[in-house]
């Protein structure tokens, strides 16, 4: 399978240093998200990808060689900075883009009115981009990345701006270009929306990936489980290798409920969860451990492993300032891939 | 289906493709190509009614002047004025026509005294006409009187001319040359500003609306603006084809070129290659500042220097070379490169340059395009992705 690798880039913008040994690989087939705050260096990564910027150092190579031209124009590009010709008509302009990336007249033109229908601008084909409604205009944007039939799709934060119809259209399209065979790398903001499509993630931070990897390995560096039932926690102690969990660091999160913010009641009625957090070195069904305990305590309504969400993880390795945790996961994505 | 690779020459042709279809099928270019032809037709045809002003005078005889009408002619002749003459039945009804312009001017009496009447003042042709006839008839009148013979005295005095030495010869411009100078020199300039206007804008307006990334995802910048440099250059170039096309049918459809030694011909096909030489040298440096700017309102403070250098040649040249093509400015503004397009077809068409003046401007016209082309590119290249505000000079040509 070729992977998309993307090596060491370095890039510094005068005094200000935009990457920093960038390094991530995207697999084919694979829905690779891209997070990180602003200026943390995406937009500069993914424009060095296409070759629209260059680096200082590194390289970016696809199926093991060093991407040139000829493979960069097998990409679907969306850039961060939306742009089209205003003043051109939709069909013109994305006929003009395929042609571009080497498609024969007739084969822009059959991928130009198949895109246009797929994202449901068919009857905008003969309207100027300037007329279009911002909605609109992102479609034709999306389908300006995919009019060339691309073998990579790289979008640069293709969902903002979309509304939920056109969230859902887009998320089918990353999916389907993936079961394609196709690597697909694209950034955002929205971190549910990310941690729901995507099959790994990366966080990046002042120009270097922090963290990367399937959603799934990152949640098994220590486990929470929540427990529904027991009047209270004293019981926790008597289980060796985990403890209370102490409401998470509200300094770093937001005050709006996350799974770990601990309620004192539901508004059921019902006992507020206890949650419990596993401790190093504890035995792998330190799970059957908890339950039993907790079951002796009286009934058990809800027994759960708690998953910290995207947002709560990305909070936590952005205003991090100990790098160690963060090679940790980098390399425990590698390991899993080799 | 899938994308192939993509030569740099077909690149080039679709981004060319692209500027040509969209600015051929745009009102601007509709509009300013029809204003071009309607004003070249109407001038032409202005021309013409103004310079067929000089058709014959019309003399009444009557009275004792009836009769008289070869002397008269001859008179006019001799003064170089075409008249003709008819009999008038009286005064009266010679006054009536003078009335309605039927006739220039009444000579109602020869003799003692020649004279004539006309409606409101004398015409200069007239009042030559009929002051030389005056000395001719008291002339005629003395030598009668001496016993002389007036015919023959006149016949010699009308063979008598000096012999004129002329030790350097001015060369003859006639109007036609002149006129067609002026227009190749404002069609040069008013086209050569238009299409590298439009180089500049058409740079920009990728930069504004931010397409030009998506572009370089797949273009190499030099391959964009050479598509867009030919693209916009063949738009130009076809305008013109359109303009001095039509300014040739007219001229040759109207006749206003019969007494002209003026090679339209020729005067067109270098107008044709000096819009190209132009075109290239001001559009690629127009194409490479424009590029450092990112919003159209900020167009005109890179490219000040050369719209500069545009318009100085062409107010010299304009205002000088079609009266003094041999003025020393002129020749030399007609061969230095940058200046030569708008002033040396000026002289081309006055027939007053000389053919090495001519192989030495096109030569250095041509050589100094490599130059542009390489300066432009890096420009360009290094500014072109650089959105936000206005890119240093000096940081576009120090980038590598």
């Amino acid at each position: 399978m070729p992977t998309l690798e993307i090596d060491s880039l370095d890039k510094s913008y005068g005094p200000t240093r935009a990457l920093r040994g960038m390094s991530f690989d995207v697999r084919a087939g694979e829905i690779f998200g891209f997070v990180g705050s602003n200026g943390a260096g995406k937009s500069t990564t993914m424009r060095i990808v296409l070759g629209v910027l260059e680096a200082d150092g590194g390289e970016v190579r696809w199926d093991g060689s060093p991407i040139d031209a000829d493979t960069r124009r097998r990409i679907g590009y969306m850039p961060e900075e939306r742009g089209l010709y205003p003043r051109m008509k939709v069909a013109d302009q994305l006929v003009y883009l395929a042609r571009l990336h080497g498609l024969s007249a007739s084969d822009a033109r059959a991928s130009m009115e198949r895109w246009t229908h797929t994202l449901g601008i068919a009857e905008r084909r003969g309207d100027e981009v300037l007329k279009l409604s911002l909605g609109n205009q992102q479609r034709v944007q999306l389908a300006a990345a995919l009019v060339h039939e691309p073998d990579i799709l790289v979008l640069d934060e293709p969902f903002s701006g979309l509304d939920p119809v056109a969230v859902d259209v887009m998320s089918g399209v990353l999916r389907e270009a993936a079961d394609a065979g196709r690597p697909v790398v694209f950034s955002s903001h929205q971190l549910e929306l990310v941690e729901r499509i995507s099959d790994r993630v990366g966080i990046v931070k002042a120009g270097s990936m922090v963290a990367v990897g399937g959603i799934d390995l990152r949640r098994t560096e220590h486990r929470r489980w929540s427990v529904v039932g027991p009047p209270d926690d004293a019981w926790v102690g008597a289980v060796p290798g985990v403890r209370v969990a102490t409401p998470v660091s509200t300094a770093t999160s937001a005050p709006t409920s996350t799974p770990t913010s601990i309620p004192t009641s539901t508004a059921s009625g019902r006992p507020a969860p206890v949650v419990v957090d596993e401790l190093p070195g504890a035995a792998p069904d330190v799970d059957q451990a908890l339950l039993r305990a907790a079951l002796a305590t009286g009934p058990v309504h809800e027994f759960s492993l708690v998953r910290p969400s995207l947002a709560e993880l990305y909070r936590d390795v952005v205003a991090s300032d100990d790098p160690v945790q963060v090679d940790d996961a980098v390399q425990a994505d590698k390991e899993a891939h080799a | 289906m899938s994308a192939r690779a993509l030569p740099a020459g077909q690149a080039i042709r679709l981004v060319a493709g692209r500027e040509i279809s969209t600015r051929v099928r745009s009102k601007g270019f509709l509009w300013v190509t029809a204003a071009f032809v309607a004003v070249i037709v109407l001038g032409g045809l202005v021309l013409k009614l103004t310079s067929s002003t000089s058709s014959p005078s019309t003399v009444g005889l009557t009275g004792s002047a009836a009769g008289s009408g070869a002397q008269v002619v001859a008179a006019a002749k001799a003064v170089g004025v075409d008249v003709t003459t008819k009999d008038v039945a009286d005064e009266a009804t010679g006054r009536e026509q003078l009335e309605h312009g039927d006739l220039d001017a009444l000579v109602t009496s020869t003799d003692p005294r020649l004279t004539v009447v006309v409606h409101s003042k004398v015409d200069d042709d007239v009042s030559a006409v009929f002051g030389s006839l005056a000395q001719q008839l008291e002339l005629s009148r003395a030598i009668t009187e001496l016993g002389g013979d007036p015919s023959a005295v006149a016949q010699q005095v009308a063979t008598a001319s000096p012999d004129i030495v002329v030790i350097s010869p001015e060369p003859k411009r006639d109007g036609g040359q002149i006129v067609a100078g002026i227009a190749v020199g404002i069609l040069l300039f008013i086209s050569l500003m238009n299409a590298g206007q439009l180089v500049a804008q058409g740079v920009v307006e990728e930069k504004t609306s931010r397409v030009v990334e998506l572009l370089l995802a797949t273009l190499r910048p030099w391959q964009l603006m050479a598509g867009k440099v030919l693209g916009i250059g063949a738009v130009g170039l076809l305008q013109l084809v359109v303009v001095v096309g039509a300014a040739a049918i007219t001229a040759l459809s109207i006749g206003v070129l019969d007494t002209s030694s003026l090679d339209i011909g020729a005067v067109a096909v270098w107008a044709l290659v000096w819009f190209v030489l132009g075109f290239l040298t001001f559009s690629l440096l127009l194409a490479g500042l424009a590029s450092l700017v990112s919003r159209q309102e900020d167009i005109g403070s890179v490219t000040g220097p050369v719209i500069t250098a545009m318009v100085v040649p062409y107010v010299v040249g304009i205002s000088i070379a079609p009266y003094a093509p041999d003025n020393p400015v002129v020749r030399v503004l007609s061969i230095v490169p940058f200046a030569s397009p708008f002033v040396m077809p000026i002289r081309q068409a006055l027939g007053a340059a000389e053919p090495w003046e001519v192989a030495l401007s096109l030569g250095l016209a041509v050589a100094v395009i490599p130059l542009l082309v390489w300066l432009a590119g890096r420009i360009y290249s290094n500014a072109v992705m650089r959105v936000g505000g206005r890119v240093k000079l000096s940081d576009a040509l120090s980038r590598s």
